[in-house]
């Protein structure tokens, strides 16, 4: 469904964010993409949707090519891209259900969206999402009265909304506690599961991609050095990705969470 | 940072003798200038003037108070006035500001080339005039009266209200643009949840701000024929009214008080 064709990214300063990327991620299949810091995970999802524009390359949904997109048609083919943040991104003074009802702009007029009369089905859509995240009660409060991982789900409600094709998801857990990541996490590939969605999702936290994620693609300097299911990811694979470290109480310990997980 | 070896000892002293003398010489400079300068203006200044203000400051304090408290009945309609003249103009010039402060703002200009060094170039020219100045123009241009008053004001209220905006503008969260870009709104949907809910306090701020301060400067454009309560206190001015004179300022200084009042809470309520 997505296949990133020599996707590359140079930014003006020189540096090469990705170089010759090769990706293809059939349809429904969520993936995660780790590495350290810099090695142009964000930049990848943002070439996809364009908020980053790539040097060279394609980037390929359903047989269209959305590097040569003019700018409607670009808006057209991102209405099919949800995204999730890092720092959730929510507009923080505006209500929750605001925020969920605005991942539809990209159906409805400039009218209708500025005077908030969206289309009842898009409202009863945002419920039913709201619903099914546990946040059915906090419709009328204010973004910034949330907590992170409330906000996280209301992230997730506005993306969904969108009735998405594919999940672009950066970092969804770097601002939350380890408990609440989990949750996160397993609400984002529960979603995903539910309704056949695809996913790329950055995370720089190895043991929660390796737990929930069937496929793990490693990115060092912007090149993929890794690309297998999670069993495949070996101490001398980590050291590919990361460089050189003691990675072995890594790898035991996402045995031992799994036990702490089943007997919770 | 001198150290020296004295007796053994490590003696630490801010600054070494070289410094202190440079220093020194520094501070008599300055009281040279100031002197010569001092001298310059006490010859350009008729001193027979000053060792008489006392005395005519008596005086006129005498002849102010008490305030003739009946001229009030004719200082309701012009206190009207001034309050108006500030409110519309405000109105009017953040009307005006709003569109500038975007093509100003680095992240929302459609231009940096071209169009913003226009939008700045409009909010210095605006700001460097005094509103009194405005109103000298602008009466010689559509004649004195209050209109005159209330177009000085919102001139002179554009270049500073469309500053302090695009300053709130340039530091917007970049992440809340970048999600409403991501859902695939236009241009002008993206203006209207991303970055506006995130200036509106900013925006209600500036608003209260700058009709305090408008209320304070319209009072003066009477003065020269603006309309206003600066009509009548230069009226009452020209033929020596000074009871009268009193109860204007007075009545300005109210106006002040509650306007700044006002603001504060408007403002304690948005922020």
């Amino acid at each position: 469904m997505l296949r990133l064709e020599k996707l590359t990214k140079t930014y003006k300063t020189g540096d090469k964010a990705l170089q010759d990327i090769d990706l293809e991620v059939p349809s429904g299949q969520v993936l995660a993409l780790i590495g350290p810091s810099g090695a142009g995970k964000s930049t990848l999802i943002r070439c996809i949707n364009r908020l980053v524009e790539p040097t060279g390359g394609a980037v390929m949904l359903d047989g269209e090519d959305l590097t040569r997109l003019g700018s409607g048609a670009l808006r057209r083919a991102r209405r099919e891209m949800g995204m999730i943040f890092q720092e959730y991104a929510l507009v923080e003074r505006l209500t929750v259900m605001e925020n969920v009802l605005s991942g539809r702009l990209g159906y409805v007029g400039f009218w209708r969206s500025f005077l908030r009369r969206y289309p009842q089905k898009d409202v009863d859509e945002a419920f039913r999402l709201l619903d099914r995240v546990g946040l059915l009660h906090m419709a009328d409060k204010r973004a910034d009265e949330l907590s992170g991982g409330q906000r996280q789900r209301v992230g997730i409600c506005r993306a969904l909304i969108q009735d998405p094709k594919l999940l672009l998801v950066d970092e969804p857990t770097a601002s939350l506690d380890p408990k609440t990541s989990r949750q996160i996490m397993r609400l984002i590939t529960e979603l995903c599961r539910e309704r056949g969605l695809a996913a790329i999702i950055n995370i720089h936290d190895v043991l929660l991609a390796q737990m929930f994620v069937p496929r793990i693609v490693g990115l060092r300097f912007g090149e993929i050095v890794f690309d297998g299911p999670p069993e495949g990811l070996t101490p001398d694979k980590l050291t590919e990705i990361y460089g050189e470290e003691d990675w072995e109480a890594t790898i035991e310990k996402v045995e031992d969470e799994e036990d702490i997980e089943a007997a919770e | 940072m001198p150290v020296f070896d004295k007796d053994g000892a490590q003696v630490w002293r801010l600054r070494t003798p070289r410094e202190k003398l440079i220093r020194l010489g520094g501070w008599l400079i300055g009281l040279v200038i100031f002197a010569i300068c001092w001298q310059r203006i006490s010859e350009a200044t008729t001193w027979f003037f000053v060792w008489d203000a006392p005395r005519i400051a008596n005086d006129i304090w005498t002849r102010a108070t008490p305030p003739r408290w009946e001229y009030i009945t004719q200082l309701g309609r012009p206190i009207w006035d001034t309050l108006n003249i500030a409110t519309l103009g405000t109105i009017i010039a953040l009307f005006l500001a709003v569109p500038v402060a975007f093509l100003a703002a680095r992240n929302t200009t459609p231009s940096k080339l071209f169009i913003r060094p226009i939008a700045l170039l409009i909010i210095v020219s605006t700001r460097s005039i005094n509103s009194l100045i405005w109103a000298l123009l602008l009466i010689a241009i559509i004649g004195p009266g209050v209109f005159a008053g209330v177009v000085a004001i919102a001139i002179r209220s554009i270049g500073f209200c469309a500053k302090l905006l695009y300053e709130a503008i340039e530091e917007i969260d970049h992440a809340q643009v970048e999600a409403i870009t991501a859902t695939g709104a236009s241009r002008w949907q993206v203006m209207a949840y991303g970055i506006v809910p995130q200036i509106m306090p900013a925006f209600a701020g500036v608003a209260v701000f700058r009709w305090d301060i408008n209320i304070r400067e319209s009072t003066v454009l009477g003065l020269v024929g603006a309309g206003g309560i600066g009509l009548q206190l230069s009226a009452s001015l020209n033929v020596l009214a000074w009871p009268q004179v009193s109860l204007i300022l007075l009545v300005i200084l109210a106006a002040v008080v509650i306007s700044e009042w006002v603001s504060a809470k408007v403002r304690g309520a948005i922020i």
